[in-house]
């Protein structure tokens, strides 16, 4: 980020997502002079024709691989092209774009490494089902006991990224929920994460991720892998 | 030779004739019979040394001697179970990479409009 300005790659996972992600390709371009791209993760619906038209940069994978494995290679496509910053929103329209500049400022001021848009910070209007919110407490209290991170919102996945985590996050990243094991990576590279507050929207279109019967499933595995992470070597 | 060592030793044998078989027509891979080869080893050399089997369980002091190659079966079949999941794990990792790759190799190839 010597002197020119930063290069800017939004990256949107999208899977069956063809009635929103159109329109929300459009609004982010015309507010942001940034580059969009979106990872269709295997979509049998018309999200690669939708996301292209609205003019996209488009990556398609050919099977369904996980949001994990999505979100990964939008972070190994900007690796490749020399971006110095990612911001990762979801397809679906739950993000409030007009939240972006609050999730880049501390980054492009040099502040943080990753800040993380946080729907429990300042006024909010987000109402989660019971066993959402339960998950979230879980976790919040997992992620500050176990990095001392002060963290509101561990399962967000609106967040940026500078080019430290962009290189690290290409070769290593969780595969099913990559959120919460996210916070381990960071504790363990020292990289400085803050929360910033964030607008969230319940879901308009398509179907959630988490649906309630994988809720547990969700609750296990994220554990798991977040106490495996903690004694995982990276080579 | 009595009944049982007969039946025993004819279908622990062909067992091992049929994975030789699958290795030689490469319906098989080498590194996955290894354990198969080796159980059905076991196997034929139990039922042939009947009087081994008697002392090994005695020796780890197991009453019966059957209840011992239950024992052996069991975890010659966790072994390969474990070895599968590892495999699996393996072959998951390889797909999402090539799956990754793939796509980052179409967007080269002009997927841009």
């Amino acid at each position: 980020m010597e002197g020119t300005s930063p290069h800017i790659l939004l990256v949107l996972p999208a899977y069956q997502e063809e009635r929103s992600i159109g329109g929300l390709i459009r609004s982010l371009r015309e507010r942001y002079p940034y580059d969009v791209l979106v990872v269709n993760d295997g979509s049998t619906d018309r999200t690669s024709e939708s996301a292209r038209e609205a003019g996209a940069i488009l990556l398609d994978l050919p099977c369904n691989i996980g949001i994990g494995g999505a979100v990964q290679t939008g972070f190994q496509y900007a690796r490749n092209r020399g971006y110095d910053v990612v911001v990762r929103i979801d397809g679906d329209g739950q993000h409030e774009v007009e939240d972006i500049p609050k999730v880049l400022e501390p980054i492009l001021a040099g502040r943080a490494d990753a800040v993380i848009g946080s729907r429990f910070l300042g006024e909010t209007e987000y109402r989660g089902s019971i066993p959402r919110i339960f998950g979230i407490r879980f976790f919040r209290l997992l992620v500050n006991v176990t990095t001392g991170y002060r963290v509101t919102d561990p399962t967000s996945g609106f967040f940026a990224i500078n080019r430290s985590l962009i290189e690290f996050y290409s070769h290593h990243y969780p595969s099913d929920y990559p959120e919460v094991d996210a916070y381990i990576l960071m504790h363990r590279l020292k990289s400085r994460a803050v929360e910033v507050p964030v607008r969230m929207y319940d879901r308009t279109e398509g179907k959630s991720s988490i649906t309630a019967f994988r809720a547990v499933y969700y609750m296990v595995k994220v554990t798991l892998s977040y106490l495996i992470n903690r004694i995982r070597r990276f080579g | 030779m009595n009944r049982v060592t007969l039946f025993s030793t004819c279908a622990s044998a062909g067992f091992l004739l049929y994975i030789l078989e699958m290795v030689r027509r490469r319906k098989l891979r080498e590194e996955y019979s290894i354990l198969w080869l080796a159980g059905s080893v076991v196997i034929l050399l139990l039922s042939l040394k009947q009087d081994w089997l008697v002392r090994i369980a005695h020796a780890v002091g197991i009453a019966y001697p059957p209840s011992f190659l239950f024992l052996v079966g069991i975890l010659f079949i966790l072994l390969i179970l474990i070895h599968f999941s590892i495999a699996i794990s393996k072959l998951h990792q390889m797909n999402k990479k090539m799956a990754q790759e793939m796509a980052m190799l179409k967007e080269r190839l002009g997927g841009e409009p």
